[in-house]
């Protein structure tokens, strides 16, 4: 098993398996559930929280 | 919350020291960058001086300006939103400190050096050994400060522009620490050799530059623009969930594109085809972050037409889509073919550096500097001012560089009906003369524009400073 893994040719294609994978997975958890997705929203309003002319969220995205 | 009590609540004064040396260091690299350009133009201005020679002049304008402007605009930036998006202090001030004394020391240090013949001829990390474990130091300290800072958060999520941040500060580190695995002659000489040699150093020195690009020069800066951009617009960003995939779309490809900097080279093929695919794949993210900042102004144009800071934002947000578009294609072999080693890829590089890099900085530092000092800035003319020699300088730039390098590759490949080459290599250097000329042209636009920006920013700290003074004396009076 260890053997296999010293190989460059296997351990290339295995990562690129991983990454792209993983990527992929992010994606649909960012996107996915609309729950979610307006929480995530929600964040974007952060910079203005200590401000006096504070600006809620406004149509945008 | 009233601006005076963020004045007292944040840790304003390492952000001021930073956004101050951030301008003295971008007048000084940009004023060598036109002397460098002007020595090109005009070769008597090398004076047969070995100490300002453009060899020895070249890293004393890229340190100054990467590290020097670049690197301060971040480190005050970064202190800065961290502070105000976390709304807690900075952890560790004494070593935030250092971080600037350190920092500074480094800009100084390795410009004398330069000057003075030491290099390791490496691109953009031209600093001999002594300097590199001086960084090193610095660097950790940051680490410290920023994540220490974020630990202590009082706002349950980390803001987006933290993550740009913080990958930022540790691929740097990364970068920084293989990119100089070097074994120094002794212990008191400053010259050292790198563990690498061959086809093997090249590739580490060039996944050391383009991610230096692509984590000092575009991730951190894009941190300062989802931060600053929103701010000043007084709009949330677009599309937040868009600037997450963007993050992580570039933290997963930026990694591989160095090789396209070797195409055509002792490097395996294999390498090279990888760079370029994963340059290409680049584009999506890039346009995406792009669009994701100019959107943010979706229901407030008319911002463009009034407000000079946001321009400054917009431009260099355009100017982030036009060489996020321009690098990829330039990676294609064939496109690379003519363009490398041509005056084609200064132009790419100043696109991004003068254009996007440079000008979301001038824009967000306007923004935050008359908060750090609670004043306005002195005038809003001389920004606009600014913003039109920036605009017309960056232009005039790169225009003249696509011609040059164009012709340069095309003269360069050019061959008779006999199959000898059609022209010497001089009779391209001659070619070139007129838009050296244009070129140093355009830099004394960007330095011109710079320097009122220096004047501008020095009035409104006076102004800042004594009003403050004013504040201060009748309570002190009552006292």
């Amino acid at each position: 098993m260890i053997e296999w893994f010293s190989h460059p040719e296997n351990t290339k294609p295995l990562g690129l398996v991983i990454f792209f994978v993983t990527f992929c997975l992010i994606v649909l958890w960012v996107y996915g559930r609309g729950k979610r997705s307006r929480k995530l929203e929600e964040h974007k309003n952060i910079p203005f929280l200590d401000d006096e002319d504070e600006v809620k969220d406004k149509p945008n995205g | 919350m009233s601006a005076t009590s963020a004045v007292d609540q944040y840790d304003y004064d390492i952000i001021k020291k930073f956004s101050v040396m951030a301008v003295v260091w971008a007048v000084v690299g940009m004023f060598v960058g036109v002397y460098i350009a002007s020595q090109l133009a005009w070769p008597f201005l090398n004076f047969d001086s070995p100490y300002i020679s453009f060899g020895r002049f070249r890293p004393v304008h890229t340190g100054a300006v990467i590290f020097g402007f670049g690197g301060s605009a971040l480190f005050a930036t970064s202190y800065y939103v961290v502070q105000r998006t976390c709304q807690t202090r900075l952890f560790a001030p004494g070593l935030a400190t250092f971080t600037f004394w350190g920092w500074q020391a480094v800009i100084v240090l390795a410009a004398l050096s330069y000057v003075m013949g030491y290099s390791q001829g490496r691109e953009y990390a031209e600093m001999e050994w002594p300097i590199d474990l001086l960084i090193l130091f610095v660097w950790v300290a940051y680490m410290v400060v920023y994540i220490g800072t974020l630990m202590n958060r009082k706002q349950p999520h980390i803001y987006v522009a933290n993550w740009f941040y913080l990958s930022f500060i540790l691929v740097t580190a990364l970068l920084h620490t293989f990119n100089n695995i070097a074994v120094p002659v002794d212990l008191f000489s400053m010259k050292s050799y790198s563990l690498f040699s061959g086809a093997q150093d090249a590739m580490t020195q060039w996944w050391y530059g383009h991610n230096a690009v692509g984590f000092f020069l575009t991730a951190a800066f894009l941190g300062m623009m989802y931060y600053f951009v929103p701010k000043h617009a007084g709009r949330p960003v677009y599309s937040y969930r868009l600037s997450i995939v963007h993050f992580w779309a570039l933290s997963f490809m930026y990694m591989w594109v160095g090789t396209h900097h070797l195409h055509w080279t002792a490097l395996p093929d294999w390498a090279s085809t990888l760079g370029a695919t994963f340059s290409i794949m680049l584009l999506l993210p890039s346009w995406g972050g792009m669009i994701n900042g100019i959107m943010t102004l979706s229901g407030a144009w008319d911002k463009l037409r009034t407000d000079p800071i946001m321009r400054f934002m917009i431009v260099a947000l355009s100017f982030y889509g036009m060489s996020t578009f321009e690098g990829p294609l330039m990676s294609l072999k064939d496109v690379n073919a003519l363009s490398h080693y041509t005056d084609w890829t200064v132009g790419h590089v100043h696109s991004g550096a003068l254009g996007w890099v440079a000008m979301i900085a001038f824009g967000s530092l306007y923004h935050m500097i008359p908060k750090l000092w609670n004043t306005q800035m002195y005038s809003v003319r001389l920004i606009n001012a600014h913003f039109w020699l920036a605009t017309i300088g960056v232009l005039l730039y790169i225009t003249a560089m696509w011609i040059s390098g164009i012709s340069q590759g095309l003269m360069w490949r050019a061959f008779d009906d006999f199959g000898n080459l059609q022209y010497s290599f001089v009779e391209s250097v001659a070619a070139m003369h007129p838009f050296y000329v244009m070129r140093a042209i355009g830099g004394m636009f960007y330095l011109t524009g710079m320097v009122l920006m220096a004047y501008n920013v020095y009035m409104t700290i006076r102004q800042g400073v004594r009003a403050a003074q004013t504040a201060a004396t009748p309570a002190t009076a009552t006292a």
